[in-house]
């Protein structure tokens, strides 16, 4: 069946003034042009615990936060060659998201399966940040084509190739989904709502377990990041 | 005799084409679960994905940037020779990993568990796993690249006769369900379950009924075969699409192997083959020559032997 409503798609900086922000709605697809820069539990456990100075300027260089090790490697002349790059999943970094938006003024967190409302309203808002996941999960290959060049790579060698803090220069990036709002809203809490109401129906004929597991709950509206 | 040079250059052509080349009974059964879905941000999503695979193919770039963990799956025939033995065979598929890790590029993945040691090249302590099959007849060596993706959708529990189909339904569902929110288990899927053995050989029994049977492929049980059709739309019924937004696109296929288990239990593993359900396959033979194909074969009668020729002690046999 054709999809009667097409979701809306828009362009948007990695330096996005507060008014771009404000557009977005939950569902729009956006594409991205300008630098992001990969940082996740390698980068955070540095820059947040031992309190290591970022080696960019941030936000001025870019306000755009990758979860992200991207399939890349370097040459021997000191190049790179980036192929794919898809998000990782982003709920594990929530520990780290506050001292981060302080310390990195970041307004984009790009990553997969988003965080909870709960984030989005202690963290999020009042940083002026929204939060976009990466579609699929796993349009590498799309996203590749949306890397221009890879600018530089920083701390490669204290944190390896997967957790270095990549810099690349996007252009039309994307697709990537706006996953929360300005108000600190979830797309994905939206859809796993809807979803709530059929459950009972498609559990009817089964069963709980014989044997338990300690901390089970059969309240369905509960999600495993917590 | 089939020489180790050829082993090891046709391993770096499966890793490439497994991280490149979406197989193509995945790539119909997901064009079919497009075609049916309804749900908007389901739609786009797999509409993005159908542009993904050809992208990847006209870059020659991984479908996916992460690129998983490389595994191997080796079938020999019995009759099958390999220069330099069994041990030169495992130094060549580590050799190829690595190397294929760096020219096409993956994800350096793979880390010490508790000193996160990167080798930048997907070799390590135990990786890249690689597991062994035979078959009665042949001078062939089948090759199989998998890159299994993934942290979350898969799940293990003990369940007993007593649960029976109906608990055997509610994990499954459980499981979806769990890993299906926010996409985590990045479905639509081919999910494979085990079911039986001990705990180590029902997971494993699992991720091959995931990794290595294709789209469209049944257990040669009829009773089983009939459940993973009744699997398979029970999962597309729960209202989850991709990226677990309203729609009706979880499960691609599902596929369910067992092996036999202790009286008492009855264990099941559930497994996501995920968005880039990755596999590629080679069979070399004695005289040189080299078949590519993306069906595993694995599951063979021979896989699935169910007794031994055996002639049971005269006195037994009476006393029985």
């Amino acid at each position: 069946m054709e999809s009667s409503a097409k979701p809306k798609q828009i362009r948007l900086s990695t330096t996005p003034s507060v008014e771009d922000l404000a557009k977005l709605k939950l569902g729009d697809i956006v594409y991205l042009d300008g630098l992001i820069y990969t940082a996740r539990e390698g980068v955070y456990m540095r820059a947040c615990e031992e309190g290591v100075a970022l080696p960019m300027d941030l936000p001025a260089e870019s306000a755009a936060n990758f979860h992200c090790s991207p399939a890349a490697t370097v040459n021997e002349d000191g190049s790179f060659k980036m192929g794919a790059v898809t998000a990782t999943a982003s709920f594990r970094f929530a520990k780290w998201i506050g001292e981060w938006f302080r310390l990195s003024g970041a307004r984009l967190i790009i990553g997969k399966g988003g965080m909870t409302s709960r984030d989005y309203k202690t963290h999020f808002v009042p940083n002026n940040a929204i939060y976009l996941t990466t579609v699929g999960y796993g349009t590498g290959a799309l996203l590749g084509r949306g890397i221009k060049s890879v600018k530089t790579l920083h701390w490669r060698k204290e944190l390896g190739l997967a957790q270095a803090m990549w810099v690349i220069e996007a252009e039309n990036m994307g697709p990537f989904i706006v996953e929360s709002d300005r108000d600190g809203n979830s797309l994905f809490e939206r859809e796993n709502a809807k979803i709530a109401k059929n459950l009972e129906r498609v559990y009817e004929g089964t069963k709980p377990a014989v044997l338990k597991r300690f901390g089970e709950t059969d309240d369905r509206s509960d999600e495993v990041i917590g | 005799m089939i020489p180790i040079k050829l082993i090891e250059e046709t391993a770096e052509k499966l890793m490439d084409k497994a991280a490149i080349e979406i197989p193509e009974d995945y790539l119909d059964g997901l064009k079919t679960t497009a075609s049916v879905e309804d749900g908007d941000l389901s739609s786009f999503v797999l509409q993005a994905m159908l542009e993904n695979y050809e992208a990847a193919k006209e870059d020659r770039r991984a479908m996916c940037g992460d690129t998983g963990c490389p595994r191997w799956y080796v079938k020999m025939g019995n009759e099958a020779r390999i220069e330099g033995g069994p041990v030169a065979l495992e130094a060549a598929l580590r050799r190829a990993t690595a190397q294929a890790t760096h020219d096409i590029p993956l994800r350096p993945n793979r880390v010490h568990p508790l000193w996160r040691t990167d080798h930048d090249n997907n070799v390590g302590i135990g990786a890249p796993e690689i597991e062994y099959g035979f078959e009665p007849d042949g001078e062939w060596v089948d090759l199989i690249a998998v890159h299994k993706g993934g942290l979350f959708g898969t799940d293990y529990r003990m369940l007993f006769p007593s649960d029976g189909i109906a608990g055997i339904k509610r994990f499954f569902l459980d499981s979806l369900v769990a890993f299906g929110k926010r996409g985590l288990a990045c479905q639509p899927a081919i999910i494979g379950i085990g079911l039986g053995g001990s705990k180590d050989a029902c997971m494993v029994l699992g991720k091959r009924a995931a990794c290595l049977r294709t789209v469209g492929s049944r257990n040669s049980d009829p009773r089983i075969a009939a459940l993973e059709d009744e699997f398979k739309e029970l999962g597309n019924s729960i209202g989850m699409g991709a990226m677990g937004f309203v729609g009706k696109s979880m499960v691609v296929d599902c596929n369910i192997e067992v092996g036999y288990c202790h009286t008492g239990g009855m264990q099941m593993s559930v497994h996501a083959f995920c968005l880039s359900s990755r596999r590629a396959v080679a069979r070399l033979h004695a005289d040189g020559r080299v078949e590519f194909r993306t069906d595993p074969d694995w599951f063979t009668d021979y896989q699935r032997r169910e007794t031994v020729e055996w002639n049971p002690p005269q006195n037994q046999s009476k006393s029985a």
